[in-house]
């Protein structure tokens, strides 16, 4: 017997968190699935979804809409530039350049060897420390140009 | 049943009266900041140094000091944040490093310590006591009456500070119709963004049929400085309007939020604050945790209500307000955090007290988020009513870099733009409104010269277009096309006709979207149009930025009579595009070149030009 994929395993331990077809689950089981993978592959989308008795559509309504979620895989680190307003006036936009050309992807996307997820997010609440960027969880700024490079190299 | 459980309103004194006898035998306190702005700058370090030291002098032993980490203080620009109770010094960009100093020269010897104390940047002056400096002394504080003066992860402190007295006087001596009445009274108007009349909202859902009720605080990052009077608002509210269950609903940026809120419900429910027969009233209310899958437009209030469902936070059309048809078609009062927070005062100090502050149609206060560019970036409470320019040069101590004044931007993304001839509108929901603008989410941003509204604007239609959740056209076809005509202005490619096109779509996205965020999207176009036509117009005909920030209409020079050759610009060239030598005039080679502006703003003598 081949043994089971970890994104599979992964489900069905969820899946004992939710009684079985209880669609209120659905929500929460995505949630814990995107914790513990850091995405919500399709295939342990459809687990959850056999066992909370749920059309599929209905999970990818909700992996679709809410920023939350991801359907690819991302990186190691996560890098995370703030583009709220007072980021975006300090000067957000120079470091998404910077990064876009340093790692050579977009915002929202993932190095091809799984080591950095460039993202962007709305406002973090650390203003004074415009513009701020997040490195694995981690805030720091006001971010120099150029410094950013250094900071992940 | 637990020991630590509060059975009565008499056991809840006596807790307050014991935690305050515990809080006032201390010799000092010192408050470090914990916000998410000084922890990023290492201030639980700070505070471990700071608890090492004492111990390490034998302090515990003499006099009782006490470390604690507090909600934010606000004044971000300046943490990590430290005060000194009592005296209420206050240290500013404390370091691990400083630990020794302070504990030694101010805790032991009672000498303050200059270097660590604010400096006025315009009068030079140096300033010892936090209630001295003028970002606090511009401020009035309501719903942040206990941020960065109280541990938020501590029930006891908030407890030695009147926590939890206004919900036993609720419960206790108001019936749920008393509480209504004065909150009505009071003239508590949401801070979410609208400013619709909290007391009226809660009288429709009290009247309205179905159970069970349901209390619901969109939460954001107030709730991690003071969440215990989050709390004890909703659990006023749920009294008052009688639901049983209320959900915080927590945006998944703000992880901090998130973990002192849940500390606070846990130790809520272990005092008996929270769950059945609270104080022995027999009233029942127990509060869940909800964490937001993210996005603009899931804050909307029909739209959090569906996501509490485990929905799509879509909004829906409100032909029947939430109030009477909610969470699970049940009557649900949804409030803001801020709406929640100012709750309690209401009930301990009546609705006349509150009254006393604001404007007649605007009671109170609003907490906003400075920043942009201003010398004081951080969280300032003031009362409403209070001028637009009092708050950018009163607390915000003015622009950053004494540049000109430009304008402000308030309300978040929807909001709109005020240029600085009408700063001396007074800050409320209704001439907000007249202007153009909302209050939304007390966003400030301050504009200098250097920040061009046409740029700004993109900014905000770019971020609603991506927000839009997509059920209905207007918002989600038309809000992305004002971002792409705005685009071709700011790219040069605008054409004189282009402005009235913006006007008439902006009119039908603003008339026709299905929810506020379609109805307010077209708020900072039209508002840049209104108040800052001339700048707008110089992207068109002269293609020509103003500010010098849009790249495709800009280009930079070095005046050769203002340069002194000092190569910082140079150096921070991320194009290597300036040359020259050490004291002798630089130049910028403008087919290099790609206008990002950072020399600009690190040139020390204003010689770089946009031209």
């Amino acid at each position: 017997m081949s043994e089971t994929p970890p994104d599979i395993v992964e489900a069905q331990e969820i899946c004992g968190r939710y009684p079985a077809g209880d669609a209120a689950g659905l929500f929460p089981a995505l949630q814990g699935l995107q914790e513990a993978l850091n995405y919500v592959p399709v295939t342990g989308v459809k687990v959850i979804c056999e066992h909370l008795g749920v059309p599929l559509a209905r999970a990818f309504s909700l992996a679709t809409f809410y920023k939350a979620f991801s359907l690819s895989p991302k990186g190691k680190v996560i890098i995370r530039i703030c583009t709220g307003t007072a980021c975006h006036v300090r000067g957000a936009q120079r470091l998404i350049d910077e990064m876009t050309k340093e790692l050579e992807i977009a915002p929202g996307e993932t190095t091809e060897d799984l080591e950095f997820t460039l993202e962007t997010t709305s406002c973090v609440g650390a203003c004074a420390m415009a513009p701020v960027v997040s490195v694995g969880g981690r805030y720091q700024g006001p971010v120099k140009p150029g410094k950013l490079v250094k900071a992940i190299r | 049943m637990n020991d630590l459980r509060l059975s009565s309103v008499s056991e809840l004194e006596e807790a307050a009266a014991r935690a305050r006898g515990v809080r006032d035998a201390r010799e000092a306190e010192v408050l470090v900041c914990a916000g998410t702005g000084c922890l990023a700058n290492g201030s639980a370090e700070l505070k471990d140094a700071l608890g090492e030291e004492i111990q390490a002098g034998g302090l515990e032993a003499k006099v009782e000091m006490f470390v604690k980490r507090t909600g934010c203080h606000g004044f971000c620009e300046k943490g990590p944040l430290v005060v000194i109770r009592p005296g209420g010094v206050c240290y500013q960009r404390v370091k691990v490093t400083d630990a020794k100093a302070i504990v030694e020269k101010t805790l032991v010897g009672g000498e303050v310590i200059e270097r660590l104390t604010y400096k006025d940047p315009n009068t030079k002056e140096r300033i010892e006591k936090r209630e001295d400096i003028p970002f606090y002394a511009r401020q009035k504080r309501v719903a942040l009456r206990r941020s960065g003066s109280v541990d938020p992860t501590d029930i006891e402190d908030c407890l030695a500070e009147g926590g939890y007295r206004a919900m036993a006087k609720a419960f206790a001596k108001m019936t749920p119709d008393d509480v209504i009445d004065e909150v009505t009274r009071s003239g508590l108007r949401g801070r979410g963004g609208a400013g619709f009349p909290a007391g009226r909202k809660w009288r429709a859902c009290r009247d309205a049929e179905g159970e069970p009720r349901h209390v619901v605080c969109n939460a954001g990052g107030l709730a991690e400085s003071d969440p215990h009077a989050v709390l004890e608002g909703m659990a006023i509210g749920a009294y008052a309007v009688g639901a049983s269950l209320g959900h915080v609903f927590i945006r998944e940026e703000y992880p901090l939020a998130l973990e002192r809120v849940s500390r606070a419900v846990e130790q809520a429910r272990e005092r008996g604050l929270l769950g059945e027969d609270i104080l022995g009233t027999g009233f029942d209310f127990d509060l869940r945790i909800v964490l937001a899958g993210g996005g603009f437009v899931a804050g909307e209030s029909s739209a959090v209500i569906k996501s509490l469902a485990g929905e799509v936070g879509e909004p829906r059309a409100k032909y029947v307000r939430s109030a009477v048809m909610g969470l699970n078609g049940c009557p649900t009062v949804l409030n803001n955090v801020e709406t929640w927070a100012n709750v309690p005062l209401i009930i301990e100090r009546g609705a006349d007290a509150f009254r006393g502050i604001g404007t007649e149609s605007s009671p109170g206060t609003k907490v906003l988020a400075l920043g942009g560019r201003v010398k004081n970036t951080g969280i300032v409470e003031v009362p409403l009513g209070t001028s637009l320019r009092d708050i950018v040069c009163g607390a915000g101590g003015g622009v950053s870099g004494d540049r000109a004044l430009v304008g402000i931007q308030i309300g978040g993304p929807s909001g709109g733009f005020v240029p600085t001839e009408l700063l001396d509108t007074e800050l409320d929901f209704d001439s907000l409104a007249a202007l153009g603008s909302i209050m939304g989410n007390g966003g400030l941003v301050v504009m200098d010269d250097r920040t061009c509204v046409l740029d700004v604007a993109r900014y905000f239609t770019h971020f609603l277009a991506e927000e839009s959740c997509g059920k209905c056209a207007p918002c989600r076809e038309g809000v992305p096309q004002l971002y792409e005509m705005l685009n071709e202005i700011c790219e040069g490619r605008g054409e004189p006709e282009d402005l009235d096109k913006i006007r008439s779509l902006a009119e039908v996205v603003a008339r026709a979207s299905l929810c506020g965020l379609g109805k307010t999207a077209p708020n900072p176009v039209l508002t840049a149009l209104r108040h800052f036509g001339d700048d707008i117009r110089a992207h068109i005909e002269e293609k020509k930025c103003p500010a010098g920030v849009c790249r495709a209409l800009t280009t930079f020079q070095i005046d050769a009579e203002l340069c002194n050759g000092c190569r910082v610009c140079a150096k921070n060239c991320p194009m290597e595009s300036i040359t020259g030598e050490r004291k002798e005039t630089h130049v910028i080679n403008v087919e290099i070149c790609d206008r990002c502006g950072i020399c600009r703003s690190v040139c020390p003598s204003d010689a770089v030009v946009a031209v």
